[in-house]
C-alpha cells in the first residue's frame, strides 16, 4: 500500500498547491481591488479556495503518515515546502498584472477546476468525494463571477477590449498542462480515485470558447504549452511569491497567531 | 460625465425573515453584477436566502423636512394602537 499512498500524497498536493497559491494571489488584491466592492468579492474567493487548499492538505499529511510514520500538518506543508516541492499549475502562479490579467487567469482556471471538482466528486475515495463535492458549489459561483468580468471588459471599451484580449493570449500557453496526465494521474484515474484529466480538454474548451465569443474575443491561435507544475519546474514568479508567504514561517518557525 | 458606478440598495430575506430587508448599499455598473456583489459583501455569513436590489435613485423618499407634517399628528393618539380589547381567554398566538 506504501506506494499507492505516496502516489496519493503527490496527487492531493497537486490539487491543494494550486488552490493554495491562486489564493495567496488573490490576497494580494486585498486593499488593492479597483473598487471596494470587487476587493470583498476577490477577498471571498481567495479565502474559499484557502479553504479548499487546508482540506487536501490536511487530508494529504493523514495520507503521508500512513508511509512516513509522520505527516506534516498542512502549515508545515504550507509554509515550509521549497518552490521545487510545489505541485502548482503554471498557470496560478503567474503575477496579478491588471484586472483583466487576474481576470483571465482566473476564469481560465475556474473552467477546469469546476470540472475537475466535478470529476472528483465521483472519486471512490470517500474524503476525495466530501472535499470535491463541497468545493464544486464554490468553484461554480467563481466562475460565474469570473465569466462574468471576462464578458464585460471583452465586450466593453476599446481599451478593456484590447486588453482582456491581450491577457487572454498571455496566459492560454500555461493552460495546456491542465489536462496533461502523467502517470500518476493515470493510475488514479484508471483506479477511479482521480479524475480523468484529458477528458476535460473538451468540455472546457467549450466553456471558453463561448465566453470568449460572447465578449467578443478571439480564442489563441498558439498551440504552445508551457509545462511543469506537477513535476515542481515553476516559473520565475512562484519563489518570490512564496517568500512573501513564507517569510513569516521561516523567520520565526512555529510562531503562532 | 460621472464615470461612477451606481448606487444600489440591497434588501435581503434572512433565514428565517418573511420579508426582505433593507440592510445596505453598494455600488455596481448594472442589477446582475449589483446582485452578485450584494451575495458577496451582505451575505457572507449565510445571512440570507433571497436578495434584491433596487437603484437608489429609483426610491422616493419622504423629505426629513416633512417630518412635522407627515408623522407628528400620529403622536398622541393612543387608541389607535390595539391595546384596548380584552384578549380572549385561551386564544393563543395573538
Amino acid at each position: 500500500m506504501n506506494e499507492a499512498d505516496r502516489r496519493l500524497f503527490e496527487y492531493l498536493l497537486r490539487i491543494a498547491d494550486s488552490d493554495l497559491v491562486l489564493a495567496q494571489r488573490l490576497g494580494e488584491w486585498v486593499g488593492h481591488g479597483p473598487v471596494l466592492e470587487e476587493d470583498i468579492a476577490l477577498t471571498n474567493i481567495g479565502l474559499d479556495l484557502l479553504g479548499q487548499a487546508r482540506l487536501w492538505l490536511a487530508y494529504a499529511g493523514e495520507v503521508e503518515a500512513r508511509f512516513a510514520g509522520r505527516g506534516r500538518t498542512e502549515d508545515e506543508l504550507a509554509f515550509l515546502r521549497a518552490g521545487g516541492d510545489f505541485r502548482n499549475l503554471l498557470l496560478v502562479e503567474q503575477p496579478n498584472g491588471s484586472y483583466a490579467d487576474t481576470m483571465a487567469r482566473q476564469f481560465l482556471f475556474d473552467v477546469w477546476h469546476v470540472l475537475l471538482l466535478g470529476g472528483l466528486a465521483l472519486s471512490r475515495d470517500e474524503r476525495i468525494a466530501e472535499i470535491a463535492g463541497k468545493a464544486r458549489k464554490e468553484a461554480a459561483y467563481h466562475v460565474e463571477r469570473s465569466a462574468d468580468w471576462v464578458i464585460r471588459l471583452g465586450d466593453g471599451t476599446d481599451e478593456s477590449h484590447a486588453r482582456m484580449q491581450s491577457a487572454i493570449d498571455d496566459v492560454w500557453m500555461y493552460t495546456g498542462e491542465m489536462f496533461e496526465p502523467d502517470a500518476i494521474d493515470r493510475s488514479l484515474a484508471a483506479e477511479g480515485i482521480g479524475c480523468d484529466l484529458a477528458a476535460l480538454a473538451a468540455p472546457w474548451r467549450g466553456t471558453v470558447e463561448a465566453v470568449l465569443s460572447e465578449a467578443t474575443l478571439a480564442v489563441p491561435k498558439t498551440s504552445a504549452v508551457q509545462r511543469g507544475g506537477r513535476r515542481g519546474i515553476h516559473t520565475e514568479y512562484l519563489g518570490h511569491m512564496l517568500a512573501t508567504m513564507q517569510w513569516l514561517q521561516r523567520a520565526y518557525p512555529g510562531a503562532q497567531w | 460625465m460621472n464615470r461612477e458606478w451606481p448606487l444600489w440598495e440591497i434588501f435581503i430575506r434572512s433565514q428565517h425573515g418573511l420579508a426582505h430587508k433593507h440592510v445596505g448599499s453598494l455600488h455596481a455598473p448594472d442589477a446582475e453584477m449589483a446582485i452578485k456583489n450584494a451575495r458577496d459583501v451582505y451575505t457572507r455569513r449565510n445571512e440570507g436566502v433571497s436578495i434584491w436590489v433596487v437603484k437608489s435613485e429609483d426610491i422616493t423618499a419622504t423629505s426629513p423636512g416633512d417630518k412635522t407634517p407627515l408623522f407628528d399628528p400620529a403622536a398622541s393618539k393612543v387608541y389607535r394602537h390595539p391595546t384596548f380589547f380584552p384578549m380572549p381567554e385561551g386564544v393563543k398566538h395573538l
